[in-house]
């Protein structure tokens, strides 16, 4: 049960509050309560859950947002942290993006849906089915002229791949504009998977965990069923083991409560009936094994040079098919402590590195990676002090990037249906990243 | 508070909304609305404008008639007078064909929180109840809740309480999970809703068309039910098993909650779930919110307190990832030090290594001390990163280390020699006072052995002057004083001084009190100072135990799916601040089911039985079982706590160590027995079961090691009652200790048993195996054929006072459960 529900910025500005309970048990100086535990803590991250007297804070950050419930000691911890995800993801539903200004151009949109999903503290209902009866308020949208929507254009203007990419902000948009505009009937599936890999210091695979889901994101008001064809070869566990190479192999799958699994087993066909906005239909996790090589390695060479200065030549592999990239990469290679300065040399123009004395690290940044190519860089780091034991203190580099229209675990969506064929022009996209927070290379 | 210019605000906006033709026009009209609620949530006081507002609330447009009632239940508190005016309109509107706009009304009817407009509201509401719409009785049924609490003294109808509950059976799952609610809040006073088996077996059937919020609801109603028989409460049992495994952590946890409940007497089917939700568990702490995550891993904590090796082959699972958040880590960092076993301790040092140069002080410091807490199995190799780290001379690395190897001394004895290498030169980098309290600390136990002590706490001595934290200087002068005593010639010039200052400077009361406490204690001589100061510098006899007992699951299951597991940070189960290491304590729970004291006559006979069936008998434990004709009884109370048993334990070491064998045989109150139980393969049982079976005969297991484990140890007591024939009641304490050292370290074990000769009692069995095992290698081949695939547990048993029939019952009681044991794993 919800005492009361607040949405902070991360200024801990008060964007949307609302006493859900009717209760009147604590007065408005909980936001206050609240964000001053929250900034009497020293980092960024205070935990998820923390009590004034009797008054229980439970909160989530999703798109830079403190989103805050109160509640009693007994409640179920599951239940609110899933309530407050979920309450997010509608707002982004509903209001197109998730960031302060949407929040706060939007309040009225929010007060309505959480009129709607919470009564009395108790959560009624959060399908976007049910609750697209029930919202009358058109979103507003942010978003302002902005200079990346250029970036679609080709070169001299000519349209090149207009038609076959679908800009990365399409999918941003409220849920709703689409039935008053008119607007364009559209449905995006995306195959979006988290990699965590952990690489030892003699570029043998410690650690490999893949985290993915399907996710459908729909904009047509009359879509009764889809079907999504899998890898024909795709199989779950360890046991099924079909013939040889090619089969695509996960290791644990869920999906949600609304798809028909009846032609799953025989021909790998997820069958449902999508609502309006985004919804996770299936997830999925490999561990332990890659199905093939790992995108990334690492070949140091870390020494002290004669000055008493700290000398890193790294070289960077990228292992992925030579028509894919990686892209945004950043590395970030911890440093000894007391480092002041570092000159540099990287292999081509575009990259670029920097020493970050508050994190104590270099941020190498790439912002794209091709397949098959290797880039290095020489750090040459300023170290007043240095000892040999601080060479124990450089590493491990770990990686953060995006690799677009690729899967690692190689899942691919065949084949889109909906039915009944749609009246006009209807747009089906489908997309594929993987990308990593935590790709570690020891060094 | 108002904001500066609201006056000016306010006026702008009434003018606006009096506007005839802003009223005309229903999309400028809304705008303006609109306006009055943005200066509202920016926190402009427009409380004035209410009754503009409530004029504006008589409208055919949806959108405005919401954002109206937004504004009116926030201020209806302040103008309840006005508030009546708005009634009207809503009481019009729950007449309206539209059940959105039924429903609308309805709703912020109960919102306004005006005990006066009460009695306009039951009308709607009861009609509410009976509406066609399923979204109108949602509101309708919970309204009734919102009433009562409005008005928790009055008397509730009821008719309507009747109503509720046949509304129970109403089509729409929202309208029956609203009616389990408001039934909760409304009859509170008689503990909420009657759950009998109807209502359960209707909520049970319906439980799937419910959404996840409404199962929860419904699985947490449930708790209280209790079913009638064995067979219904597996019905039920069976038809929840799909939810335990839900992929929506919220159900699989709600259910498993109520599992624990109902399983409460059947504690195997409650470990059957645990073991079934590990699954969606190891998801959920997958799941891309963090938040999800935490809440995942603090339940996994929870479960692992009662099934240590349920998640022990997943350990990679909470390998920490780079960009997780310092909170996520430290509690993934708990649990990896649970899952440590033989296998994959390599690969958890290794990773762990890797997280004590994070960046964030908190994360590294947390993962020292977790390695630390594996150092406890396997001190070497922990030990071995402990000093890689000390040569990164960073404070916090240095400070952490240090005092993870105090902790790590106090209970691994066997470590202090690379502990006292390791603290040369550690003094420079230490900054904070934690981390000098702890190396001070090391200082006085091992500072014989540490050959720059001195000059160590020279520096600290000079230094005193500018010590600002107490528990530094009170640490100092324990360290100075304890030196002296073993070092005197070195440390008086410095001992002096010290005193001096603390005695004559020092402000702080307890640093002076302390001073002139050993000032004192140094003028009575120094076997007087010796006898004060020379403490215990370790806790050998718990030193290999790592693992608790495992719980049982009713010591946890209340707490779960609350907020308490995620109440509980890093810092409270690991606290930093103490001066000396604690005593790593076990609570030992007399299982208060069991009778308190049991025959166990029937049991010896069983045990001659069965040694017989199965072949592998001893005579000696024969002949002990014949021996004991008197009947004898064991009983745990009164319980005796760990640091008696380690008193008791310890005292009967020294005692044997230090007298010679005839002073012992003066000692007639207490007795000592060393005895080889041959067979049993129990090191492999499960601690659950053997605790479990020892206390079938009431014998309390104080402490373990975890299975698997070299050597493994188990430590025991019980009490003996023991009726002579004619004599009074005659009752012992009995603490015992079993070991298991395996095939590799036989041969130590039998050196060890004969460097043992003439020390202690030695049992005829023993006396056996010692002529076979000459401790010469041929000896030794020879005695292994001999035993064959069989293995030994040595039993150690101290009793007091000493009555040798009772100690040889007891003996046969033991190995009869110990036979059992390894027989039922065969």
């Amino acid at each position: 049960m919800i005492s009361q529900l607040f949405i902070l910025s991360s200024k801990g500005d008060n964007l949307i509050y609302k006493d859900s309970s009717v209760r009147g048990e604590a007065g408005s100086d909980v936001i206050n309560v609240f964000y001053e535990k929250v900034t009497a803590l020293p980092g960024d991250q205070p935990p998820v859950v923390m009590n004034h007297g009797d008054l229980h804070f439970v909160h989530v950050r999703q798109g830079g947002l403190y989103w805050v419930a109160t509640t009693t000691a007994d409640s179920s911890p599951f239940s609110i942290i899933e309530f407050l995800n979920r309450l997010a993801s509608l707002v982004k539903d509903y209001c197109g993006d998730l960031t302060e200004k949407a929040v706060q151009m939007n309040f009225a949109l929010i007060y309505e849906l959480l009129d709607e999903v919470v009564d009395y503290g108790y959560v009624q209902s959060m399908s976007s089915d049910v609750l697209k009866n029930f919202i009358q308020t058109e979103a507003v949208s942010p978003r302002p002229f902005s200079l990346f929507q250029l970036s679609n254009v080709g070169l001299f203007g000519a349209e090149t791949q207009q038609s076959k990419v679908a800009p990365s902000s399409a999918a941003s948009r409220p849920i709703q504009s689409s039935r008053e505009q008119g607007g364009k009937s559209e449905i995006f599936v995306d195959v979006i998977e988290r990699m965590s890999v952990v690489i030892g210091s003699n570029g043998v695979l410690m650690k490999a965990d893949v985290e993915g889901e399907i996710k459908v994101k729909c904009y047509m008001p009359n879509c009764s069923e889809m079907r999504i064809g899998l890898n024909e070869e795709f199989s779950i566990g360890k046991s099924q083991l079909r013939g040889y190479g090619a089969a695509v192999r996960v290791d644990e799958v869920s999906f949600h409560q609304a798809v028909k699994l009846d032609e799953f087993d025989s021909s790998r066909i997820l069958r449902l009936s999508p609502s309006q906005g985004e919804q996770t239909v299936m997830q999925y996790q490999l561990s332990d094994v890659l199905p093939s090589a790992p995108p990334f390695r690492l070949f140091p060479t870390i020494e002290r040079d004669s000055g008493g200065k700290l000398l890193m030549y790294l070289k960077l592999r990228c292992d992925l098919p030579p028509k894919s990239a990686a892209i945004n990469l950043c590395a970030s290679i911890p440093v000894p402590k007391g480092s002041v300065s570092m000159s540099l040399e990287l292999s081509s123009p575009d990259q670029s590195a920097e020493l970050k004395l508050q994190s104590r690290s270099i941020e190498w940044t790439i912002p794209r990676f091709p397949g098959g190519t290797q880039l290095s860089a020489l750090f040459k780091v300023e170290v007043p002090g240095l000892s040999p034991s601080s060479l124990m203190e450089v590493g491990p580099m770990v990686l953060n990037f995006e690799l677009p229209k690729l899967t690692v675990s190689g899942l691919q969506v065949r084949f889109l249906r909906l039915s009944p064929v749609q009246p006009g022009p209807a747009q089906r996209w489908v997309r594929y990243v993987t990308h990593s927070d935590s790709y570690i290379l020891r060094i | 508070m108002p904001y500066l210019g609201s006056e000016d605000t306010e006026r702008e906006l009434r003018r606006a909304l009096c506007n005839p033709h802003i009223q005309s026009d229903p999309l400028r009209y809304r705008n303006t609305v609109l306006k009055v609620l943005r200066a509202m949530s920016q926190g402009v006081d427009v409380s004035g404008l209410f009754s503009e507002m409530v004029k504006a609330c008589a409208t055919v447009d949806i959108v405005q008639k919401k954002l109206v009632y937004v504004f009116l239940c926030s201020y209806a508190a302040l103008n309840p007078e006005l508030s009546l005016l708005v009634i009207n309109t809503l009481r019009k509107d729950c007449q309206d064909p539209n059940p959105m706009v039924r429903s609308l009304a309805l709703r912020n009817m109960t919102n306004l929180r005006l005990s006066s407009l009460v009695e306009y509201v039951e009308q709607p509401l009861t009609a509410g109840l009976r509406d066609r719409a399923a979204c109108v009785r949602r509101v309708a049924v919970l309204g009734w809740a919102k009433i009562h609490n409005l008005q928790p003294n009055s008397e509730t109808d009821a008719a309507v309480v009747n109503e509720l509950y046949t509304l129970l059976r109403d089509p729409d799952p929202v309208v029956m999970v609203n009616c389990l609610r408001a039934l909760e809040e409304i009859l509170k006073e008689e503990g909420g809703v009657a759950i009998n088996k109807p209502i359960t077996h209707h909520l049970l059937n319906r439980l799937k068309e419910c959404d996840v919020w409404g199962q929860c609801e419904v699985l947490r109603v449930l708790q209280r039910y209790r079913p009638q028989t064995e067979d219904e409460l597996f019905d039920i049992l069976s038809l929840l098993d799909a939810s335990l495994v839900s992929p929506h952590p919220p159900v699989m946890a709600a259910t498993l909650s109520l599992f624990l409940g109902l399983c409460s007497a059947l504690p195997a089917v409650g470990l059957a779930a645990l073991e079934r939700v590990r699954a969606p568990l190891l998801t959920a702490c997958g799941s891309p919110s963090r938040e999800m995550r935490l809440t995942a891993l603090c339940h996994i904590q929870l479960l692992l307190r009662s099934l240590p090796g349920l998640m022990g082959a997943h350990y990679k699972r909470f390998f920490c990832g780079y960009a997780e958040p310092a909170y996520i880590k430290q509690r993934k960092m708990q649990v990896l030090v649970e899952l440590v076993n033989d296998d994959n301790v390599a690969m958890i040092l290794d990773e762990l290594r890797g997280y004590c140069t994070d960046v964030n002080t908190d994360t590294a410091q947390a993962a020292i001390s977790a390695i630390g807490g594996i150092g406890r199995s396997y001190s070497d190799r922990c030990l071995e990163i402990l000093t890689g780290l000390l040569g990164l001379k960073q404070e916090h690395i240095t400070s952490a280390v240090v005092q993870t190897m105090r902790d790590l001394v106090w209970v691994c004895p066997q470590c202090s020699d690379t502990v006292c290498e390791a603290l040369e030169g550690c003094e420079d980098t230490l900054q904070d006072s934690q981390g000098r309290q702890a190396l001070l600390w090391l200082l006085a136990v091992y500072g014989e052995r540490v050959s720059s002590a001195p000059y160590t706490l020279e520096v600290f001595i000079d230094g005193v002057r500018s010590e600002t934290s107490v528990g530094v200087k009170m640490e100092l002068l324990t360290t100075t004083m304890r030196l002296f005593l073993c070092r005197p010639a070195e440390t008086q010039d410095m001992l002096g001084r010290l005193l001096h200052y603390c005695i004559e400077e020092e402000t702080d009361m307890c640093v002076r009190d302390q001073g002139h406490l050993y000032y004192r204690l140094l003028h009575r001589g120094i076997e007087e100072t010796q006898k004060v100061l020379q403490g215990r510098r370790s806790d050998p006899s718990l030193g290999v135990l790592i693992g608790r007992p495992a719980e049982p699951v009713s010591q946890w299951a209340c707490s779960f799916n609350t907020l308490d597991p995620l109440k509980q940070g890093p810092v409270e189960t690991e606290p930093p601040s103490r001066g000396s290491p604690e005593h790593v304590t076990f609570d030992p729970k007399p299982n208060t089911d069991l009778s308190e004291t049991l025959d166990c006559s029937q049991i010896v006979k069983l045990h001659s039985a069965s040694d017989r069936a199965s072949g592998c008998s001893d005579s000696s434990a024969e002949g002990l079982a014949s021996s004991v004709a008197p009947p004898l009884s064991l009983s745990l109370t009164p319980v005796l706590s760990p640091e008696e048993f380690e008193r008791l334990w310890l005292q009967r070491q020294d005692l044997h160590t230090e007298q010679d064998a005839e002073k012992r045989e003066e000692e007639e109150d207490c007795a000592c027995l060393v005895e080889h139980i041959r067979g049993p393969a129990i090191a492999h049982c499960s601690p659950q079961s053997l605790q479990a079976a020892m206390q079938l005969v009431n014998i309390q297991t104080l402490a373990f090691t975890p299975p698997h484990t070299l050597p493994w140890r188990v430590y025991l007591f019980t009490h003996t009652q023991h009726t002579h024939s004619g004599n009074a009641p005659h009752s012992t304490l009995i603490v015992g200790e079993l070991l298991y050292t395996g095939e590799a370290n036989r041969r130590v074990r039998l050196v060890k048993t004969g460097s043992d000769d003439g020390v202690l009692v030695e049992g005829s069995e023993e006396e056996h195996v010692r002529e076979g095992g000459d401790p010469t290698p041929a000896g030794l081949r020879e005695s292994a054929r001999e035993n064959g695939e069989e293995e030994e547990v040595k039993v150690t048993l101290k009793q007091q006072p000493r009555d040798d029939s009772a100690l040889k019952g007891f003996l046969s009681i033991l190995t009869t459960v110990l036979h059992t044991l390894s027989s039922e794993r065969a």
